[in-house]
């Protein structure tokens, strides 16, 4: 069974699905609806599509309903998705992305998703991130990909979002691994993370394991939805069982160097960069230990 | 027995009443904090007007200054929530998370230079512009639903004539936008 991605799109008149997605080279197609992956989540279902094609792994599913900032669309996606984790269900992960932040919400589905046997691995990033952090049950998820903002924001034990970070917890790279430490030992971070910065940091158990500084692409800073990128790869990467870690450093790896193959200025669009992910995916690959494509399922 | 204390009563009996939430606190909750008791109960009605799930509370004992009473709301609603309130004129003193005191938002500014480019980040938002046309190219960071909307309503318009992300979002991360946007401004007055 393919895993599963649940988000939101721009667009208030987008009613909530749930089915299977594909990328035909130029648009995504979500339950037979077609979305234009220029930010967000369906540029993250773009780029998960475009890695599990490279992996030989089938797409992933998604869970989608429009919104622009008011929360029904959200509360939508999460109503549709309880009513799939009702029926018997066997996603070996689920990804979770730009939702409004709702705490009685996200505790009613991680509820249900602890009553499930095999329990699927569990992705979070941006609002689901805030959300699973704010719920005090951050712990019991496997990825969270903060950027450095949002990690001083995981290591304060007060900041209900990254708006209210207090001051003192620096947002550099050099502070960055207390910053992990922190947010681990107060267990609001997951059990890995992808730390997104001039330096990208892979961290496990509040230790980091890995550092992608290379290459170097300055322009991809202010592109909005490269971190969508990121984490589409980190989730087919995770899909095609590799340990988290180890798909978290290879994402991070493919994300540069769709940078680099890409050529971006700052006024890129995510969507520009899509073309490249394949090749750099491959190129990534090939340079992790062991070398080469992860046999189809390893590991889950 | 005063309005307050019968507020009071209420919260606790329907604490008392209640099943203690998984989790380790409501986290995402707010509150607003206005003059006088008058206003706070305008505001209540206004902002339920507006769909906002609010509920009229005591106030924390630090806030225990003249302040009888505060309105509950949904804290990533704040952007939501200022907006009603100002279509109708009313303007809050304060606003803050529940039970954690007041934490005082993200202030400073990070500017980035990319040459034809310059980059703006106010908390958790990220505004690129085109310095010599003023053309917005790029909206990032955030993570709350009205980001990829905010992106598509301000990406390829010109600084003066894009919409404000105050007008037009709805959530912390565009109130953090609405800022990195004005920020803009002053570094390109244009």
């Amino acid at each position: 069974m393919p895993w599963l991605i649940v988000g939101t799109v721009p667009d208030p008149e987008f009613l909530a699905v749930a089915g299977p997605c594909a990328w035909d080279g130029e648009a995504l197609a979500v339950a037979g609806r077609r979305l234009r992956p220029a930010r967000g989540t369906p540029a993250l279902l773009a780029a998960a599509c475009l890695a599990s094609a490279a992996l030989d792994r089938e797409p992933p599913q998604a869970v989608l309903a429009g919104d622009t900032g008011l929360g029904q669309g959200s509360r939508d996606a999460y109503s549709l998705l309880l009513g799939l984790l009702d029926s018997p269900c066997a996603w070996p992960g689920i990804t979770f992305h730009y939702l409004q932040p709702d705490v009685d919400w996200h505790n009613r589905i991680l509820a249900r998703i602890d009553e499930l046997d095999p329990r699927p691995l569990l992705v979070a990033d941006a609002g689901y991130m805030y959300v699973a952090k704010m719920s005090g049950y951050a712990a019991a998820y496997d990825l969270f990909t903060p950027d450095l903002g949002e990690l001083a924001f995981l290591a304060d034990e007060l900041a209900p979002h990254p708006f209210y970070t207090r001051g003192f917890l620096q947002h550099d790279n050099g502070g960055a691994p207390d910053l992990i430490a922190r947010a681990w030992a107060g267990e609001n971070a997951a059990r890995c993370l992808l730390v997104k910065g001039e330096v990208d940091l892979v961290a496990a158990q509040g230790v980091v394991v890995d550092r992608i500084a290379e290459p170097v692409v300055e322009a991809m800073e202010p592109i909005g939805g490269t971190g969508d990128l990121l984490t589409g790869l980190a989730t087919a990467l995770l899909d095609a069982g590799l340990p988290a870690p180890e798909a978290c450093g290879v994402a991070a790896r493919a994300n540069r160097l769709a940078g680099l193959l890409a050529q971006p200025t700052p006024a890129f669009s995510v969507a520009d960069l899509l073309p490249f992910l394949p090749a750099a995916l491959e190129q990534a690959l090939a340079g992790r230990p062991s070398q080469g494509k992860p046999p189809s399922g390893e590991g889950h | 027995m005063g309005l307050l204390d019968r507020l009071l009563g209420r919260i606790r009996r329907g604490r008392e009443g209640r099943a203690p939430a998984r989790g380790a606190a409501r986290g995402d909750r707010g509150i607003l904090v206005f003059r006088h008791t008058s206003e706070v109960i305008r505001a209540e009605a206004l902002l339920k007007e507006a769909g906002l799930a609010v509920r009229v509370m005591g106030p924390p004992p630090e806030l225990r200054t003249g302040c009888d009473l505060v309105i509950e709301f949904p804290l990533v609603s704040g952007l939501s929530a200022r907006q009603a309130l100002a279509r109708a004129g009313l303007e809050p003193l304060a606003i803050a998370p529940v039970g954690r005191g007041l934490l005082e938002p993200v202030s400073l500014f990070q500017v980035k230079d990319f040459g034809d480019h310059l980059m703006v980040r106010a908390a958790n938002m990220k505004l690129t512009v085109d310095k010599r046309s003023r053309v917005i190219v790029n909206v990032s960071g955030g993570g709350c639903p009205d980001v990829p909307y905010l992106a598509e309503c301000l990406v390829g318009q010109r600084l003066d004539q894009a919409p404000r992300p105050g007008e037009v979002g709805h959530t912390l991360c565009g109130y953090a936008l609405q800022l990195a946007f004005e920020e803009m401004l002053r570094q390109c007055p244009g």
